[in-house]
């Protein structure tokens, strides 16, 4: 068996604001009816959590789901979990239209932190980060720079982004520069 | 710079993180059609100074498609509603009448 490595193998860029490898972290695309009983009850069952509210992630742990579209989510559990994470969706779905895949190698983690983490992610999305528009738990998909990812925020004031491993060196190295150049003292 | 609202997540977004996918509301015309029926699906288009409604994705973010009404002189966008319809919805059409008296687009006004 070979080992199993996160894209970034472990990959820091230091400063005010930290933008590090998030590490190996189990992700199952779910697709389906997400107002069915059966869909709830399944989402419950494997990521511990109820099916979160339009544009919202609920995630403790390396644990949880987050809201992707009217018929997405995006289920996390802990790595060496994940195929078998993504059969339990699939047994307890059976007969039922949904789409249950374990993508945990197509995708890269990273994790922005520090003062300034807002605005080192805002300078690269179209995107209201304020602490006004933008608080725990919101989830928001959008372009960084030329690239599609995914983010949200933690109760402990850190960044989680979520891109295809394709554009995983383009990303990290884009937040990397931009924490580099700082904050720009908007929000 | 448009500012869409996409109906399908509720993101407010700048253009750059949508797709533009051509005319709204064309009819299909498929095999048995006469040809002018098939030539004007296939190739007729509006190109209007004003109102306009048009088809556009959320590529950066949901990824679904959606419409929208717009006015192509002022880029103000009236509105966007579920790419599940086959005219403009009645909320949206009162919404360009206050705006451009008179207006029409097609057959719709
Ligand atoms: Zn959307």
């Amino acid at each position: 068996m070979s080992e199993p490595v996160s894209f970034y193998k472990g990959r820091v860029a230091k400063g005010d604001v930290t933008v590090t490898d998030a590490g190996l972290q189990g992700m199952i695309t779910l697709r389906g009816d997400l107002s069915n009983a059966k869909v709830k009850a399944a989402v419950k069952k494997v990521a511990k959590v109820a099916v979160p509210a339009q544009r919202k992630a609920e995630v403790t742990d390396g644990r949880g789901a987050a809201w992707m579209s009217p018929d997405e989510l995006l289920i996390l559990v802990p790595y060496a979990e994940a195929e078998a994470a993504a059969a339990d969706l699939s047994a307890a779905l059976a007969g039922q239209h949904h789409l249950a895949v374990n993508v945990s190698d197509a995708r890269a983690y990273i994790r922005v932190e520090g003062q300034g983490a807002r605005e080192v992610l805002a300078k690269n999305a179209p995107v209201d980060l304020s602490p006004a528009a933008f608080a725990a738990k919101d989830f928001r998909r959008t372009r960084m720079g030329q690239a599609a990812a995914a983010l949200w925020l933690d109760d402990t004031g850190a960044f989680h982004v979520v891109c295809f491993r394709s554009v995983g060196d383009y990303l990290f190295d884009l937040l990397a520069q931009s924490a580099k150049d700082g904050p720009v003292g908007v929000f | 710079m448009l500012t869409l609202t996409c109906p399908c997540c509720g993101v407010s977004g700048e253009e750059t993180e949508f797709h533009a996918g051509g005319e709204a509301h064309l009819k299909r015309y498929g095999p048995g059609s006469s040809d002018n029926d098939f030539e004007g699906y296939l190739f007729m288009r509006e190109n209007p100074k004003g109102v306009h409604f048009e088809r556009w994705r959320h590529v950066y973010g949901c990824g679904k498609w959606f419409l929208a009404a717009r006015c192509t002189a002022t880029l103000e966008v009236f509105g966007t509603y579920p790419a599940q319809t086959t005219e403009p919805p009645q909320d949206i059409k009162d919404k360009i009448t206050a705006k451009r008296p008179g207006w029409s687009w097609r057959d719709f006004a």
